[in-house]
């Protein structure tokens, strides 16, 4: 065992882990942080994407002692201050851009990730970006028309809800 | 996943010391090796993080040379090379997912040799150099089958050297499962002639088309590839596409690509 320090949502953490403790199990079962999924553990569903260092990863990809003295953020650490949903969470609410809600954490952390580098995506940049986030409830649609509400973007020339 | 230690130095001379031990193995970003070692195909006693080694992390762009430290990720050289590279920050850009370009590296793209990887036919298709902690290796003799290349056991890819070319493009035709490439093709023209690397195709991993760059040196456009074609017989072969459709695809994307490049 060894012991790993980081940052998770601004506050410090650590714990004793092995070499092959995944930054996913890390979060979930050492710190008690069950927002961020696990889907497949393949690294193909997104479901635990986390953002380290400002960047997204796959947690469940991801050693984690490669985030020692890291920043991660995770979905807990999403909603403001107050307790409310954030831009994006609420986007997801207001056009029904989940259903089952499973791949949702993974979902709202890589639309954050995108928004922060690019802030008014295109729909074709938007469906790109989530290449490794699958959904299997809601085809998608919905999910990108909030990401483009998320983003201050006129949606009503979007069809179907 | 088994047990395994884990060790992050911060010098390549570190790095190589942890390499020594028995079954020790060197981990990029991990896209692959991880999954890898999930399914419990691999035991290595030890896992040597390179991420943490300032001079693997390096990017620098010398007068028409561009030098790729082995532990700058997908989205990084997507983003250095845009403006002098365009071709290969456009491939770059294109591995996988933007969660496993901002983990994935090219020294563990090219140290591990997928047969569908793209970074092969860029290095191939630009004539790289692969350098290592101990020599350079010319791409021409770098690439030895699949997952099999020139490197020693504990040799660690430091940088990657790519000779920035006069035009250059990669199409690459997705498998539609798993978002590699079933067949992808990496065209570039230098004044010392052009070079066409394809990934994805063959039982052997990337390939030059040698057969297409003579061509191409003759006249750089899509209809100089017109009635060329590779051999079906070293072509993979499997439910995705046959060995058949693969050696047509070779042809398609050289002939977009040529086309792409201008």
């Amino acid at each position: 065992m060894a012991k790993v320090s980081m940052t998770v949502n601004g506050k410090a953490a650590s714990g004793d882990v092995e070499g092959r403790t995944l930054l996913s199990s890390f979060l979930r079962d050492s710190l008690g942080l069950t927002g961020t999924h696990v889907g497949c553990d393949t690294s193909q569903c997104g479901a635990c994407v986390v953002h380290v260092d400002g960047k997204a990863v796959k947690a469940c990809t991801m050693l984690a002692l490669e985030a020692e003295g890291a920043e991660v953020a995770t979905i807990e650490g999403q909603a403001n201050a107050d307790g409310s949903l954030n831009n994006i969470q609420q986007a997801f609410q207001d056009h029904h851009g989940l259903q089952c809600g499973f791949c949702t954490p993974g979902m709202v952390m890589s639309a954050a990730a995108l928004l922060k580098d690019n802030p008014k995506p295109t729909e074709a940049e938007i469906r790109d970006y989530l290449e490794g986030n699958l959904c299997r409830c809601t085809g998608y649609h919905n999910i990108v028309k909030a990401i483009m509400a998320a983003s201050g973007q006129d949606v009503s020339s979007i069809a179907a809800e | 996943m088994y047990e395994f230690e884990f060790e992050k130095p911060s010098t390549v001379a570190e790095a190589v010391a942890a390499l020594a031990d028995e079954d020790a193995q060197a981990l990029g970003g991990g896209q692959t090796l991880i999954p890898t070692l999930k399914q419990r195909l691999a035991m290595p006693s030890k896992l040597v993080s390179l991420t943490a080694i300032p001079q693997l992390k390096e990017l620098s762009d010398n007068g028409g040379m561009l030098t790729i430290g082995g532990a700058v990720t997908h989205a990084e050289v997507a983003e250095a090379a845009a403006a002098s590279y365009p071709a290969l920050a456009d491939l770059a850009g294109h591995i996988g997912d933007p969660a496993v370009r901002n983990r994935g590296t090219i020294g563990g793209s090219l140290a591990n040799n997928d047969p569908a990887a793209c970074y092969p036919a860029a290095a191939l298709g630009s004539g790289a150099t692969i350098v290592t902690n101990t020599r350079e290796i010319p791409s021409d003799e770098y690439f030895q089958g699949l997952f099999d290349t020139a490197l020693n056991e504990g040799e660690i890819i430091t940088a990657v050297r790519f000779p920035v070319p006069e035009k250059a493009n990669y199409q690459k035709f997705l498998q539609p499962a798993s978002r590699f490439a079933l067949v992808g093709v990496f065209v570039a023209k230098y004044a010392a002639g052009v070079r066409v690397a394809v990934t994805g195709a063959s039982e052997e991993g990337v390939f030059r088309w040698r057969e297409a760059e003579a061509a191409l040196d003759a006249s750089f456009a899509p209809d100089a590839l017109d009635g060329l074609s590779v051999d079906a017989g070293g072509m993979i072969g499997d439910l995705h596409g046959s060995k058949e459709y693969r050696a047509h695809l070779v042809g398609v994307m050289a002939k977009r690509a040529v086309a792409a490049a201008g």
